[in-house]
């Protein structure tokens, strides 16, 4: 059990019970036959269990049809289609809350930090408020709450709010125009990819000269202008190849469209509420970090406040704000799962929920689900250490 | 090489004991404990709720008692455990209750795949939609687009999407975890219709704020034989809990009740007397006592007291005996002979 | 000629009136640019949309005295404009106790006076066998709490007294409340202290198995949602175990809120062994003190003092994180709440349940927030001193 091998102790007549390198390799030993033993023990009761129940057990089941609808499915899904593909309808449900969450928190985040530092007196209170009150209180009980209160605010469909005749929001959800592309899209496509790339090259073309010679460009509206300008080109060369699909009332509810479910809007605003108020104390943490006299010597080569925070203060608190801001991404990718308390059709919900109990199969059902979450925090993490080296690195 | 035979040494040392205890005949282990283990729904009135006070009441509750009194001859001797749709069949297999009455469809895959046996079919329903009358909706097939709340986990998801399938109706369902929550999703207009077995329909409809705004719609688009389950593979037990059930169908078919089953006991009907105990040794062959059947009609009753007790027409859930009128009577319910 | 020199220092004149002040506090906090004064503006007007209403909504406009559910209402059934907090009133017992038969809740309010009453000598500076006291009160307490909660005398269910008698058995399964929640939450975090203090020394160990199951058992906790964990102790574990062994539902949960938890307070433990400068160990290895007697006497209590903020911003975490719980069908502080909601006498006041259920959370967690920042600051000043 020694935490330091060192041959200090190992004098010829030192007896090998006591000697600190031998001591180390027995307990390793004893410790990887205790987890192993209790592994087979544990293998073995839930096998028998299985086996003498006569419950099925396997990936077999992936395969077989579903018999379940889901109400959002980024993929194509229906009742026919297999538990492998509800699997995945989850995952990627799953995904879209937590990357718009993700942006909408960090956006939320960086704001509520910088205004709990601002000298304006009412601003950092609200802001302080803001912190203290959404932090202190429970995520699955905020979650409920505004589930509770879209659903009380908004009207039924057939009297739902209509913005302009294309917007409708109801109890149902937020219904808006759909974009439908038709041939010759693809010259927009393109004419989009081919604007990124360009906008990338010239990013590093101007950033070579001005180290070079000092000179500026205006990447950023050049940039903007690529990005809007090309593609517009390439609709208008190939005659607005796309139609807007409007939601129309019909029946009991709207028709067509694009719809974002109450359930998806209460935990996307919750999500990014809840992690906004830890993210914004990490930023604050961030700023206070860097030293007072990097903003004196900005204002003294005469910057702005503005740039002085952007170019300034906000490079550097980035990497005391980077380690923080990754344990928040995960948390709210986890956090995520809580949508199962508002049936908002999640990895959780749909897998380890209705697929679950369709198929009677905890074990495999529970085990995808925890792999999954895992692979996605293991690799956030992963990507978030790069970046944090990366940004790291400029340290002089 | 020392290391990974000391490895095998302990793992197989460990699986020796483990696979030592053999399997526990269920009612010698329920016997010992003095107790059965009863698994239940959390809160479906009519079928199993439990009072301020934590005691428990319904049809389900009935079936239980029914096997306590079967056993000890004393109906409290049975400790109810509440589970979720998600836990049910776990708790079943795992040994942690020692049978299932709880609104459980039997279907194929979970007799045949789970490992479980239904016993029978204590309460034939059929999965119907419940919706606001001012929608002014009078039958399913008017449904086309509408919004369906109901909970995950229960066949009701599998039979919506084939009736909607089948009718090449569109729709949108909103799966719930609990009841509570489809019902509260339900009431502030989140959907347009609930769907659940009509017997929940009628229990629930209790709990909205306005029952009267609601209706159930006539049709039925599935067959839902609800029934108590046990663990496949002791049949003893099964049997316990069947014959327990066909005991309160027989007593029923033959006039027997709680209040006259003592006046009963000297009848000179040869059926009655078997099943009474007064010829014949039908409890011993359970394993029981031969006035097994005596308890259960004398403590729980026959079905028709139980049905009209918990879920009958005279109670808030209003339910009509419909295909759970005795054979005789032009509904499904049937018990073999005791003889 | 002469003029006048004027000698010595004039009195100081008095700072321009609109430096000082209510108007020069708000020329300098609140208008001191255009910006400021926009930013000033619209958080005004932010203040004047929100704050009127919700006042009228939770206090002017709220009922506050009655005791159905029809003094809530107006004469057509429709539900009053004010916050409903006779809901709250009425169902206050179920809030605090869950299903606790309503003759025995005594009981919890006597494990929740002994609590306040056995840890209160801990606040005393100079008490004799301090540390030697809080450890017997933390692991004595749980026993008597336990007791407390659950009953001594298990009645055969014939016997009448098991509907009566003062000590009898309460099941897991009617525990619930803010009581249970406080409980998951306590049990949780004291379980998982030794736990974490294991696979922090593991984690730091120099020996690469003992490291490595210590890393996969750190980071597969940490890499998934506490409810994944909860589904799994709840539907799983009964599978690992041999045939004819189980574990009740709470107990159930119990072990996976503290293997979920214990991941966590390795890392904030290994968070204070960070900071133990070598030194330390060096010292008393030159001692001659052996591993276990070294992290004993010399390294965990610094480490252990160092870390005490992060410990109780945990214990903040998991006592929000028990709110899950009410997911798996147990009845905690929400699950209570939830209940309540759905009490067919009071449908239609689930806002008020969770705005009360809000403000207590808010309560418990903000004052324990705050305890932790004051104990930081205590501890910071201690190092500085050195």
């Amino acid at each position: 059990m020694a935490v330091d091998v060192r041959d200090a102790g190992s004098a010829p007549s030192t007896p090998i019970w006591l000697d600190a390198r031998y001591r180390a390799i027995f307990f390793q030993i004893a410790l990887l036959v205790a987890v192993l033993a209790f592994g087979a023990y544990i293998f073995h009761n839930t096998y028998d269990n299985l086996q003498r129940r006569g419950i099925a057990s396997g990936f077999a089941f992936l395969g077989s049809t579903a018999g379940f609808d889901i109400i959002m499915h980024l993929i194509p899904y229906q009742a026919s289609s297999s538990f492998g593909q509800a699997l995945l309808v989850g995952l990627l449900n799953t995904m879209v809350v937590a990357i718009v969450g993700v942006i909408g928190a960090t956006l939320l985040g960086f704001t509520v930090g910088v205004a709990r530092l601002s000298r304006n007196w009412i601003v950092a209170r609200i802001a302080a408020v803001y912190i203290e009150v959404i932090r202190n209180i429970p995520l699955l009980l905020q979650i409920i709450f505004w589930y509770q209160l879209l659903g009380k605010s908004t009207p039924g469909p057939r009297n739902s709010i209509s913005l302009a005749g294309l917007f409708f929001l109801s109890n149902r959800g937020l219904y808006m125009p759909a974009p439908v592309t038709e041939d010759g899209f693809w010259l927009t496509v393109a004419a989009f990819i081919a604007a990124v790339v360009g906008s990338v090259v010239l990013a590093r073309w101007s950033k070579k000269r001005q180290e070079a010679t000092g000179q500026q460009f205006p990447v950023v509206l050049t940039s903007l202008g690529l990005i809007l300008g090309l593609p517009l080109l390439g609709l208008l060369v190939m005659g607005v190849p796309f139609h807007w699909n409007y939601a129309v009332l019909q029946g009991f509810n709207f028709e067509g469209g694009m719809v974002l479910i109450p359930e998806f809007i209460s935990l996307t605003f919750a999500l990014v509420l809840y992690t906004g108020a830890f993210i914004g104390e990490n930023v604050r943490a961030g700023i206070m970090a860097v030293s007072h006299g990097q903003t004196e010597a900005a204002y003294a080569v005469g910057l702005r406040p503005g740039p002085t925070l952007r170019l300034v203060v906000i490079p550097q608190a980035m990497r005391v704000i980077i380690p923080p801001l990754t344990s928040q991404y995960l948390n709210l990718t986890k956090n995520s799962s809580l949508a199962t308390a508002i049936a908002y059709p999640d990895l959780v919900a749909v897998f380890a929920g209705t697929v679950l109990n369709q198929t009677g199969q905890a074990v495999e059902c529970i085990a995808i689900t925890m792999a999954v979450y895992l692979t996605t925090s293991l690799s956030t993490s992963t990507f978030m250490n790069w970046f944090n080296r990366k940004m790291a690195l400029t340290e002089r | 090489m020392k290391k990974i035979s000391l490895i095998a040494a302990g793992a197989a040392l460990i699986a020796l004991t483990a696979s030592g205890a053999q399997a526990q005949q269920t009612l010698d282990a329920v016997k010992k404990r003095g107790q059965v283990i009863c698994g239940v729904s959390q809160s479906l009135p009519g079928f199993a709720n439990p009072d301020a006070q934590g005691n428990w009441a319904g049809f389900d509750v009935d079936m239980c008692k029914a096997v306590a009194a079967a056993i000890f001859g004393d109906v409290k001797r049975v400790k109810f455990v509440p589970t979720t749709a998600k836990e049910r069949f776990t708790a079943l297999q795992s040994g942690e209750v020692d049978f299932l009455a709880r609104n459980t469809t039997w279907t194929m895959s979970r007799d045949v795949q789970l490992g479980f046996d239904f016993v029978g079919v204590n309460f034939y329903d059929g999965q119907g939609f419940m919706v606001p009358k001012k929608l002014g909706v009078k039958t399913a097939k008017e449904l086309k687009g509408a919004t369906v709340c109901t909970q995950t986990g229960t066949t009701t998801e599998q039979n919506l999407a084939d009736f909607f399938r089948a009718n090449k109706m569109e729709y949108k369902v909103v799966a719930f975890e609990k009841n509570d929550e489809v019902l509260a999703a339900y009431d502030s207009g989140r959907c347009d219709v609930f769907t659940t077995d009509r017997s929940g329909l009628a229990a629930d409809r209790t709990k909205l704020k306005s029952p009267n705004d609601h209706l159930i719609l006539p049709d039925v688009i599935s067959k839902e034989p609800l029934g108590p389950l046990v663990r496949h593979g002791d049949n003893n037990w099964g049997d316990v809990i069947r014959w327990s059930f066909f005991v309160m169908v027989n007593a029923e078919e033959l006039g027997v009740t709680s209040a006259n089953v003592d006046q009963m006991k000297s009848s000179a009907n040869p059926e009655i007397k078997r099943m009474l105990g007064g010829e014949g040794d039908f409890g011993k062959m359970l394993g029981l006592d031969n006035a097994w059947a005596y308890n259960i009609i004398k403590m729980v009753g026959n079905y028709a007291e139980s049905y009209e007790k918990n879920v009958g027409p005279k109670t808030p859930l209003g339910l009509e005996r419909g295909v759970n009128a005795l054979w005789s009577a032009g509904g499904l319910q049937y018990a073999p002979p005791i003889r | 000629m002469t003029t006048a020199v004027e000698t010595g220092n004039k009195a100081d004149l008095p700072p321009p009136a609109s430096t000082v002040g209510v108007v020069g506090w708000m020329r300098e906090n609140l208008f001191s640019s255009w910006r400021s004064t926009v930013l000033t503006l619209l958080a005004v007007y932010l203040l004047y949309v929100a704050i009127p209403p919700l006042l009228q909504w939770t206090v002017f406009d709220a009922i506050w005295t009655g005791n159905e559910a029809k003094d809530c209402k107006l004469p057509d059934g429709s539900a009053k404009d004010g916050a409903c907090w006779i809901f709250i009133k009425a169902w206050i017992g179920g809030f605090m106790y869950g299903l606790y038969p309503y003759d025995l809740r005594w009981r919890v309010d006597v494990a929740a006076v002994l609590v306040l009453l056995m840890f209160a000598p801990l606040a005393v500076k100079r008490l004799p066998f301090k540390n030697i006291y809080g450890v017997a009160v933390i692991l004595l307490y749980p026993v008597v709490a336990y007791f407390m909660f659950r009953g001594f005398i298990d009645f055969p269910l014939s016997d009448p007294q098991s509907t009566t008698h003062p000590w009898r058995v309460v099941e897991t399964s009617k525990w619930g409340g803010l009581a249970l929640t406080l409980l998951i939450a306590s049990v949780g975090i004291i379980a998982s202290l030794p736990l974490g203090i294991l696979l922090a020394l593991g984690r730091r160990s120099h020996m690469p198995i003992v490291s490595t199951f210590s890393v996969l058992f750190i980071e597969l906790w940490r890499g998934v949602p506490l409810i994944t964990v909860l589904f799994m102790s709840s539907v799983m574990l009964p599978l690992f175990l041999p045939e004819g062994v189980n574990f009740d539902k709470l107990l159930r949960a119990l072990i996976g809120v503290t293997l979920f938890s214990s991941a966590y307070m390795a890392e904030v433990v290994r968070g204070g062994l960070q900071a133990i400068p070598k030194g330390q160990y060096e010292a008393a290895m030159a001692l001659g003190l052996n591993f276990v007697r070294m992290m004993a006497l010399i390294v965990m209590p610094q480490a252990l003092r160092y870390v005490i903020p992060s410990i109780v911003n945990t214990f903040i975490g998991l006592f929000k994180d028990t709110t899950l719980v009410a997911i798996i069908g147990m009845f905690d502080l929400l699950g209570a709440i939830q209940l309540g909601n759905a009490d067919p006498k009071w449908l239609g006041f689930g806002m008020e349940g969770y705005v009360f259920a809000a403000a207590l959370y808010f309560v418990f967690c903000f004052s324990m927030s705050r305890y932790s920042q004051h104990l930081e600051r205590k501890l910071h000043t201690g190092h500085k001193k050195r």
